[in-house]
């Protein structure tokens, strides 16, 4: 017993007790800001965590935030294992929703059972395709992957804008411009009865089984990682790293696609200039708290689904009121120490020699 | 453990990588501080916190790896940290090349203070980095590995240097896993194996055997065994290859050679002469600017490196860590590395672990890797084990061609032995064998034939029987 405990002790620390503990260490730099700013940190949490959890409504909230979550994460954590950090999370979920939503709208005709999965195709398609740009100048030129992305976002959300304001995918006669609906057929189903939380939380927790064996158990897996952990010598190896790099950044893209048409098909059935609210970003932080992890990513959506949509609550059952901005204190302080796994380590006392750091971009940002 | 320097006398360190020698001269120069112990210069006890401690006392070290500012002069980057200013804080650079000229004239390291280090070969950087360390006044030099990067003959230069420094009273450490050396030159031997002092001799008392069994601490076969080569048919040609490096610049310059089945060619050559860049244009990492790669009878100059390992390469690159393996994975994937997607180790896409382990296993006894089992990290290694790691990953699937660049760079004596043995076992089954090295002693006794570059040329291909140390030695300093 005690063999197997000490076994698995290493991966105890790094995957589940480093990020535990940064999100305690998190919530505790937020409450000392919110006690200098003169107001009761307990209230503060008590009314996060009644915002996202105590009523059946809330928690259906905090599930359908974490739909997003859990695809975006996916997508950068899967970036993270080959090296790259992709930054244009948000872009590919808006491409990936302008994509879907047009082959959800243009053809007609068939049954659930083909349209769902089709236009979910679209999406995985739009944001490969849209990553795969980045990754391809990355594999190409050298391009950074981090420029570039960022830059891509930019061009996506002008461009989606530009495809819902002037025309080539606005719906008529509406008074905010947005695209059309989805066919019906190509709605997602709603699990719980007079709730918005829609089948989407089942298209993310089968992912997270599908991203981990894609990465785990198959050979484009093994490349991706060898790609991320030694490029020279994945080189040296015959595996041709360019292509990799492209195939893992379009694949990062594709999961990104993923989130933005399934919150499309489960929510409001169309595009808007103005989804997304800044989803891309925060999966940063939830592949980074799950240590890229395929396991930990449902977990962490769920923490950053809840303080996303906890905040407001709390903002309003305070007084002084709390700015629901706290939560963005207590993702930074999170992402801080999961990110410096020796402060924790010097806090809670275990020998650094078993802490693995987090594997970012070091590697892969030596060209190619 | 216990160590005493004596001034006036060379004394030479002696152990296998990982022994703790470094180790114990970071400690000397403040790089590391002890866990307990003290260390005592001049017969007082002193606490060494940092390399300015260490200089204040008169402790210098060179490291292996040259520290200097190639744009700037030798007698610039001599003073460089204890300059002298003049009025006006302007450098008194006429003073510093006159002092300099003075400490080079000497000790006998004869090198123009004007010059500048860009312009130097690596031996007269190397007294540039002796003379720095004079220059701050140290009277215990501790050369880390000087020899790695040097020509015979240059090392013979660097023995007469610190000749005349023991002469002239000061101590000198000199770190080295190379036994001749140490016979040759050393007042007095201490031998480290494990974190331990194992045995204190001086070269009269001992011989290269007994070093050795000290060093690894069983008898060790110095000398490789095996009979005279049996070449057949062409396996490699290379035709008017050049590459560029990094920079651009020539590398290696229209060089033709060929090896054929069953024998090893050797590549000698001080490091930087193009052997990196000949390996890489061979195995399809680099692509040449002209010139022509066939390989078992193909033409696979545009070839990708996949291509070449499937048409029977096996290549054993000259940098483990950085293209040899990748630590972060477990040793039965780095066994399979260039066959991960191809049967038994994948059906499709889904990779076959009871395959991949299997073999694991099979290689780890075979090639008698140390380590607790197949998943364990290779990271977990030993560099020897490591390298035994990518050895078995080449030769496990029998290739026609192995490209082995500085195979046993880094590697305990032991593995050492172990890897010459493999190769020569291959070569005797038919494997045709290019191995480059910048262990001249490596190449003498493991090559059926042996060629020279230098800046880049094949300056000659000779017949082991021709092949004598001192010729080779020339030909590698571009002297023939």
């Amino acid at each position: 017993m005690t063999a197997t405990l000490d076994r698995y002790r290493p991966f105890l620390i790094n995957n589940v007790l480093v990020p535990v503990a940064s999100i305690i260490a998190g919530f505790a730099v937020a409450a000392v800001a919110v006690a200098i700013s003169g107001s009761d940190p307990v209230a503060a949490f008590e009314g996060l965590f009644a915002g996202s959890f105590t009523n059946r409504n809330a928690f259906a909230e905090t599930l359908i935030a974490s739909i997003p979550y859990t695809f975006l994460g996916l997508g950068v954590a899967l970036g993270f294992r080959a090296g790259l950090f992709n930054i244009g999370a948000e872009g590919q979920y808006y491409i990936g929703g302008m994509a879907g939503v047009f082959v959800g709208y243009s053809v007609v005709g068939l049954p659930s059972l083909i349209d769902i999965p089709l236009v979910l195709l679209a999406g995985m398609v739009g944001g490969f395709l849209w990553a795969g740009i980045a990754g391809a100048l990355k594999a190409r030129f050298g391009a950074h992957e981090v420029i570039v992305t960022i830059m891509l976002n930019y061009v996506a959300f002008l461009l989606a804008s530009l495809l819902i304001n002037k025309g080539l995918m606005s719906a008529p006669h509406v008074s905010t411009p947005r695209t059309p609906d989805v066919n019906v057929a190509a709605q997602l189903p709603i699990l719980l009865a007079h709730s918005r939380l829609h089948a989407g939380l089942l298209l993310a927790i089968i992912a997270v089984p599908v991203v981990w064996f894609l990465i785990e158990r198959t050979t484009i897996g093994f490349r991706i990682r060898t790609v991320g952990f030694n490029q020279g010598a994945a080189r040296a190896a015959g595996i041709s790293v360019g292509w990799t790099i492209f195939l893992s950044m379009g694949l990062s893209g594709a999961l990104a696609g993923l989130a933005g048409i399934v919150d499309v098909l489960g929510l409001g059935h169309h595009m808007t200039d103005t989804v997304g609210a800044g989803f891309g970003f925060d999966a940063i932080a939830v592949a980074l708290v799950a240590r890229s992890n395929p396991w930990g990513i449902p977990f962490a959506a769920l923490l950053f689904g809840a303080l996303h949509n906890g905040a407001g609550f709390m903002q309003l059952s305070t007084d002084p009121e709390v700015s629901s901005d706290l939560i963005s204190v207590v993702q930074a302080m999170v992402i801080m120490f999961v990110a410096a796994p020796s402060m924790v380590s010097w806090l809670f006392r275990v020998r650094r020699s078993q802490l693995a750091t987090v594997a970012i971009t070091q590697r892969g940002a030596d060209g190619v | 453990m216990d160590l005493a320097i004596e001034w006036g006398r060379v004394h030479a360190l002696l152990g296998e990588n990982g022994a703790g020698k470094s180790t114990l001269m970071n400690v000397a120069y403040g790089l590391t501080t002890p866990d307990s112990g003290e260390v005592v210069f001049d017969g007082r006890p002193v606490t060494i916190r940092s390399p300015h401690d260490a200089i204040r006392l008169g402790i210098g070290m060179v490291h292996q790896h040259f520290m200097l500012i190639p744009p700037l002069t030798v007698a610039e980057n001599i003073v460089l940290g204890a300059e002298t200013a003049g009025i006006g804080g302007l450098m008194n650079l006429e003073k510093a090349y006159a002092e300099v000229g003075e400490l080079s004239a000497r000790y006998g390291l004869e090198v123009n203070p004007r010059a500048r280090i860009e312009g130097l070969s690596v031996g007269n950087q190397q007294r540039v980095e002796i003379l720095k360390v004079l220059y701050r006044g140290a009277r215990l030099l501790i050369l880390d590995e000087p020899t790695a990067v040097l020509t015979p003959q240059e090392a013979e230069g660097l023995f007469a240097v610190v000749r005349n420094l023991v002469a002239d009273g000061a101590a000198v450490i000199f770190i080295t896993h190379k036994l001749g050396e140490v016979m040759k030159f050393a007042d007095r031997i201490t031998v480290m194996r494990r974190g331990q002092v194992v045995g204190s001799t001086t070269p009269a008392e001992s011989s290269p055997a007994d070093l050795a069994r000290m060093m690894v601490g069983r008898a060790v076969l110095l000398r490789v065994e095996k009979q005279p080569a049996h070449p057949g048919e062409v396996v490699l040609e290379v035709h008017g290859l050049t590459v560029a490096d990094d920079r651009g610049q020539v590398a290696v310059d229209s060089v033709d050679f060929e090896v054929r089945k069953g024998e090893i060619l050797g590549i000698a050559g001080v490091e930087g002469n193009g052997q990196s860049e000949l390996v890489e244009a061979i195995a399809g990492l680099r692509r040449a600017t002209a010139g022509k790669v066939t390989l078992d009878g193909t033409d696979v100059s545009h070839r990708s490196t996949h291509a070449r390992l499937r048409g029977g390469l096996g290549l054993i690159p000259a940098d483990r860590l950085r293209q040899g393996v990748v630590l972060e994975l477990p040793i039965s994937d780095n066994l399979i590395l260039d066959e991960y997607d191809s049967k038994p180790f994948a059906n499709h896409l889904i990779r076959t672990f009871s395959a991949i382990r299997r073999f694991a296993e099979r290689m780890i006894q075979t090639f008698d890797i140390r380590t607790d089992g197949p998943g364990s990290l290779v990271s977990s290694l030993s560099g020897g084990n490591q390298q035994k790691v990518v050895v078995a990953r080449e030769l496990g699937t029998p290739p026609k061609l192995l490209v082995a660049a500085q195979p046993t760079r880094g590697v305990d004596v032991g593995s050492i032995e172990f890897i010459h043995r493999q190769l020569v076992e291959q070569r005797d089954a038919g494997l045709a064998v290019l191995l480059v090295s910048s262990e001249l002693d490596e190449v003498l006794s493991l090559s059926d034939r042996v060629a020279v570059l230098y800046r880049g040329k094949l300056v000659a291909v000779l017949s082991a029987a021709e092949a004598d140390r001192d010729r080779v030695g020339l030909l590698m300093a571009g002297a023939a």
